[in-house]
């Protein structure tokens, strides 16, 4: 196991590599240097001026030490100021990630406790009554633009109905309720878009759990349980459940590139201060600085993801384990 | 027979969509960037089907000139991806050793970016435009289609027609060209076809946040730029386009899935 850990944490050396090469090149298709942006609002500046700011920028150097001084500020997780208020970056990114990190854990759990039922209980009679309406209705949120629901359902709920806040994370009056009503507010703000933001993947991951249930109940170990005279719902979901719920388990760590980007639109939609908000105005603004450390952070995100789900399919699969160790 | 059903709703509607949006000119009841400053922000009526919005522009006929431009970006974006999968998965497959290591790091890689991120970067620095767009979510889109192929080819390549083939003196391109590729079509074909369906949403995503086609081109996304503003005024602003979307994208995913299904 350690064997395989340690081979896994190798192969990320290259990884990180080529992710930041690859966000350096991004970086560098910007027609012009980053410094002409501010010289063009700023017509007083100099010739030596101009130079003084190639220099501060390294932009006189050749690419390849370009590269490299961009590298070492980066291990020490400096991406520089941000272009529209000068704070540091990564502070503006971090004061995001906690609303962020709180939709996505949410809407998580809310994925998981209703695609894996549905994905059984189609599983067990598929093409069967049960199964037919669920696919309709996969195939239908699966097409869905989620911003298109988001802005239906916005309709509905909160102009129509007025059942539920419109937009942003907190009531105006927020900071005089008591801690059990500022959590019911958060909560009452965050239900569109967690449902929004979930819906998507509810559709895919319970598409994934109905095959890897109907493999699962295909195998000879069931066909044994069921001869020995097991119970039905022993057989289900103790043997079937248990070998279709790991491929599952790995989606959790793939699935972060998508949530990511999903929440530019839902964070913007539903005016919520997180990082796919922040990610959007650092667009809308051009702030380089911001837009490359989200990129690059995104990536080292999603890289670990995936990390931790193979290592810990390794670790709850002990045929994956074996195979690898040979 | 029931999955022919699926494929032939499938073709019906995306062929119904691909005749709106050529003939676009001819169905369009009205000029779709006119601007009529007496019918403002209009109900669906006998004289605007689908309403107008709050420049008074022909809701349908920015639809369906907004086919044209949504469809042929899903199919322009996901061509290039597709033959930049090809070429790498297949070079991948047959060459195999530091080649296929050096390919196969770099799709492993570029699928760690969040690829809306990355869209959106690229975006920002490039400026949003009908072409830009095409390239980038082609140049984003490619690496399922490599690992695919590659795949496919990694078994093709060890078959007795292959090993004939380069005993006949055959070139290595010739081989993948002619005998691999052609072989190993048909999962690419089908990954094809959904993928214009996520290139379509992802037009739209992009044309929704101002980032993709630009006003006054209508595409399906921009068209849905408004409704947030006229949001619980003018319905028939969100619901018709978004309507487009999904109908369209259900159409590509029922080919997808009638296709692999017949298949497979």
């Amino acid at each position: 196991m350690s064997y395989y850990i340690i081979k896994r944490l190798l192969g990320i050396i290259p990884l990180l590599l080529g992710i930041t090469i690859i966000s350096f090149v991004i970086i560098h298709l910007a027609p012009g240097k980053p410094t002409q942006l501010e010289m063009s609002m700023n017509p007083k500046v100099s010739y030596e001026a101009r130079l003084r700011l190639e220099k501060l920028y390294g932009l006189d150097q050749p690419l390849y030490l370009q590269y490299t001084n961009w590298l070492k500020r980066f291990a020490r997780l400096d991406f520089g100021p941000s272009l529209t208020d000068n704070r540091p970056v990564l502070d503006k990114i971090l004061e995001r990630i906690p609303v962020t990190l709180t939709i996505n854990i949410s809407s998580m759990l809310l994925i998981f406790l209703v695609a894996i039922p549905l994905g059984i209980r189609s599983a067990l009679n598929p093409e069967g009554a049960f199964d037919k309406i669920t696919t309709f209705f996969v195939f239908l949120f699966f097409a869905a633009p989620t911003f298109w629901l988001a802005l239906l359902l916005m309709n509905l709920f909160c102009i129509t109905l007025g059942w539920l806040p419109v937009s942003g994370l907190t009531s105006l009056d927020f900071e005089y309720f008591g801690p059990v009503r500022k959590a019911v507010d958060l909560a009452w703000h965050l239900t569109l878009p967690v449902f929004v933001s979930s819906i998507g993947s509810l559709a895919g991951i319970s598409r994934y759990m109905r095959s890897s249930m109907i493999e699962a109940l295909k195998q000879p170990f069931i066909y044994t349980a069921r001869a020995k005279g097991l119970p039905r719902n022993t057989v289900i979901y103790k043997h079937a459940l248990r070998n279709a719920i790991l491929p599952i388990a790995t989606i959790l760590g793939l699935s972060i590139p998508a949530l990511l980007g999903g929440s530019v639109i839902f964070e913007s939609i539903f005016a919520i201060p997180g990082i796919g908000r922040l990610f959007y105005e650092a667009v809308m603004t051009r702030d380089f600085n911001l837009i490359m450390a989200e990129v690059v952070l995104g990536a080292i995100l999603t890289m670990l993801g995936n990390l931790i789900a193979d290592i810990s399919y390794a670790y709850i699969d002990p045929r994956i384990r074996y195979r690898n160790e040979k | 027979m029931k999955n022919n059903k699926l494929l032939t709703i499938g073709i019906i509607i995306i062929s119904a969509f691909a005749l709106i949006a050529l003939f676009a000119g001819l169905i369009s009841p009205y000029d779709p960037s006119f601007i009529d400053q007496d019918n403002l922000l209009m109900k669906p009526s006998a004289k605007h089907w689908m309403g107008t919005d709050n420049l008074g522009r022909d809701i349908l006929s920015r639809i369906i000139y907004g086919a044209r431009i949504s469809l042929s970006i899903g199919l322009i974006a996901v061509g290039i991806a597709t033959l930049i999968g090809v070429l790498l998965g297949s070079i991948a497959g047959y060459y195999g050793g530091i080649i296929d290591g050096l390919i196969m790091r770099l799709v492993d890689i570029m699928l760690c970016f969040p690829t809306f991120f990355l869209i959106l970067a690229v975006v920002a620095i490039l400026e949003p435009s009908i072409y830009n767009i095409m390239i980038i979510i082609g140049l984003t889109g490619w690496m399922g289609t490599a690992r695919l192929i590659r795949a496919e080819i990694l078994s093709l390549k060890e078959r007795e027609f292959i090993q004939a083939s380069r005993a006949t003196g055959a070139s290595s391109g010739r081989i993948i060209l002619t005998h691999l590729v052609p072989n190993a079509i048909g999962p690419v074909v089908i990954n094809a076809i959904l993928g214009v369906a996520g290139a379509i949403l992802l037009e739209s995503s992009l044309s929704f946040l101002g980032l993709g086609v630009q006003p006054p081109t209508p595409s399906w996304g921009n068209i849905l730029i408004e409704s947030k503003s006229t949001l619980g005024v003018a319905w028939w602003i969100t619901v018709f386009p978004g309507l487009a979307i999904l109908i369209t994208i259900l159409g590509f995913n029922f080919i997808g899935e009638g296709i692999k299904k017949r298949i497979g």
